[in-house]
């Protein structure tokens, strides 16, 4: 039972890092309909600046503070200069240049930081108070993090004038335009908060699985199989997506399929739920009157 | 007139991809007046509203208050005080009713105007303050042009465009916005530009028409004088 439970608590630990990524790809997937491929990529790298700042003897929050700031403007960045000259092209357009993405992001950080494993600190000392029977302090420093990160942004969606307009473009662009949003800024604020998101999602997962220019690839797909299984059009479904397949792959690696397979959950989920029920287990259908 | 009009078109052309719709359309609005445009389907009456939003490719000069339209964004003709009602409404169904309100008045700034402007407009239309949590989407017909009228109004614009208000509503409804249009009008000096396939709806309301065919104008003159005109009483007036 002890290792039961502890599998079921790792599994919501991991989980909120999938539903982070899940919801980074929920965030651009809404406003523009497209998956960017490269979000883990960008978030290798933003973890990888994190780690070069704590190199240089940066304290730990405060380059957790800067990256993210630089992730976000990254991601502003990103969307402003390639993405919406092609704001109109075909999906394959898209598809080709997150992939294109993807490759410079792991590259550059290959290049810029060699392919060598390194150690990436945890904010959270082994034996501090975060500690108990079940989560080890960074797992439960981590998803105290993750939920944090959650409400902010809900509060943001929901409470704040910027947030309500990003919503509005995102649900009906034409209509947000006629009320005199502007609905190219609000997707580029879109990818800001996606790069910020997978940003604080990498540093968050880096001390557990080390840090090396691939370090996102099996997150990404675990986030793709969150979104899919709560619902691509849903945030708070990804989320709960996230913990969902958290734990099923800690239960299922523990106990039936092994942990050589555990990447297999993902894949089999992704195929799942696009073949059983492609708007997700919390798939959001729009209320409409006749 | 010496005071310049509130909105001028002069030589408009306008197109859907390579198809021209409108041919060197050209009319003018005053000042707190409303002004409707008749005419058949398809003859250029919601292009018409589109091109003053550039909403569609337009060519030829559009001013209102004597500002260029025709070099600004769809967001920045918002931001000279043009409030358009589409056709279909364009509220955004999944949110809330209070949500489309605000988003009414995402340009503007002065938050406390704002909150007097929202009250005024639970006041004008009490249904919508009954709904004001609920989802837009699944508010009937006629509360749905209620509140894309309201959330127009939210910019406190200079100009309202209005594009089909009565479409596929029930009589009693569009009598009833018909008749807040005209108090709006007649209280805050909102100047309309009224787009109606019913034109006696329209010639009631409308201080001056214009009648387009195949996207040209062809009769401009005082409500009172169109609905006097022979050819537009037999084609749209059915008398």
């Amino acid at each position: 039972m002890e290792a039961f439970l502890h599998q079921v608590f790792s599994g919501l630990a991991n989980g909120c890092i999938y539903g982070s990524v899940a919801l980074a790809l929920v965030m651009i997937y809404q406003a523009t309909h497209h998956l960017n491929f490269a979000q883990g990529e960008m978030a290798t790298f933003s973890t990888f600046i994190a780690w070069a700042l704590i190199q240089r003897g940066w304290p730990y929050w405060a380059a957790f503070a800067l990256t993210v700031g630089l992730s976000f403007a990254a991601g502003l960045l990103i969307q402003r200069i390639i993405l919406r000259p092609i704001e109109r092209a075909p999906v394959l357009t898209n598809v080709i240049v997150f992939i294109g993405l993807l490759v410079i992001f792991n590259s550059l950080a290959g290049w810029l930081f060699d392919h060598t494993v390194k150690a990436f600190p945890s904010p959270f000392p082994q034996n501090s108070i975060l500690a108990t029977r079940w989560f080890s302090a960074h797992e439960m420093g981590s998803f105290l993090v993750m939920m944090a990160v959650l409400a902010l942004l809900y509060a943001f969606f929901r409470f704040t004038p910027v947030g309500l307009a990003m919503r509005a473009a995102a649900l009906n662009p034409e209509s947000a335009r006629l009320v005199g949003i502007r609905v190219s800024w609000m997707l580029a604020m879109g990818w800001g908060l996606a790069a910020a998101i997978g940003a604080i999602a990498g540093m968050m997962v880096a001390p557990s699985v080390f840090l090396d220019p691939n370090m996102m690839a099996g997150i990404l797909l675990y986030g793709f199989a969150a979104a899919l299984l709560g619902g691509i059009d849903n945030p708070l479904a990804a989320v709960a997506g996230g913990l969902i397949v958290g734990v099923l792959e800690n239960l299922l690696g523990a106990y039936v399929i092994g942990t050589e397979l555990k990447l297999t959950v993902a894949l089999v989920l992704i195929v799942g739920t696009l073949t059983l029920r492609p708007n997700g287990l919390f798939g959001k259908q729009v209320v409409t009157r006749v | 007139m010496a005071e310049a009009a509130l909105l001028e078109v002069r030589d408009l052309d306008a197109f859907y991809g390579p198809t021209q719709v409108l041919h060197g359309v050209g009319f003018r609005l005053e000042r707190g007046r409303i002004t409707a445009i008749l005419g058949a389907n398809g003859a250029g009456k919601t292009t018409t509203l589109r091109a003053i939003c550039r909403m569609v490719r337009a060519s030829g000069s559009i001013r209102v208050d004597g500002q260029d339209v025709l070099g600004r964004s769809t967001e920045d003709v918002v931001r000279l005080g043009v409030a358009h009602v589409p056709d279909g409404r364009g509220t955004f169904g999944a949110l809330s009713v209070e949500e489309n309100l605000r988003l009414g008045a995402h340009v503007r700034h002065d938050k406390a105007a704002v909150a007097a402007d929202l009250q005024r407009a639970y006041e004008r239309f009490p249904r919508l303050a009954e709904r004001r949590r609920q989802q837009a989407g699944t508010l009937s017909g006629g509360e749905q042009q209620m509140l894309a009228i309201s959330r127009a109004l939210m910019l406190r614009p200079k100009l309202l465009l209005l594009d089909e208000p009565s479409f596929g509503l029930a009589p009693k409804i569009v009598a009833e916005i018909f008749r807040i249009l005209r108090t709006i009008n007649e209280a805050e000096q909102v100047s309309m530009l009224l787009v109606e396939q019913n034109a006696r709806l329209a010639l009631d309301l409308a201080h001056d028409a214009y009648l387009l065919e195949t996207g040209r104008v062809q009769l401009a003159g005082s409500s009172a004088a169109l609905q006097a005109d022979e050819a537009v009483r037999k084609a749209y007036l059915g008398i």
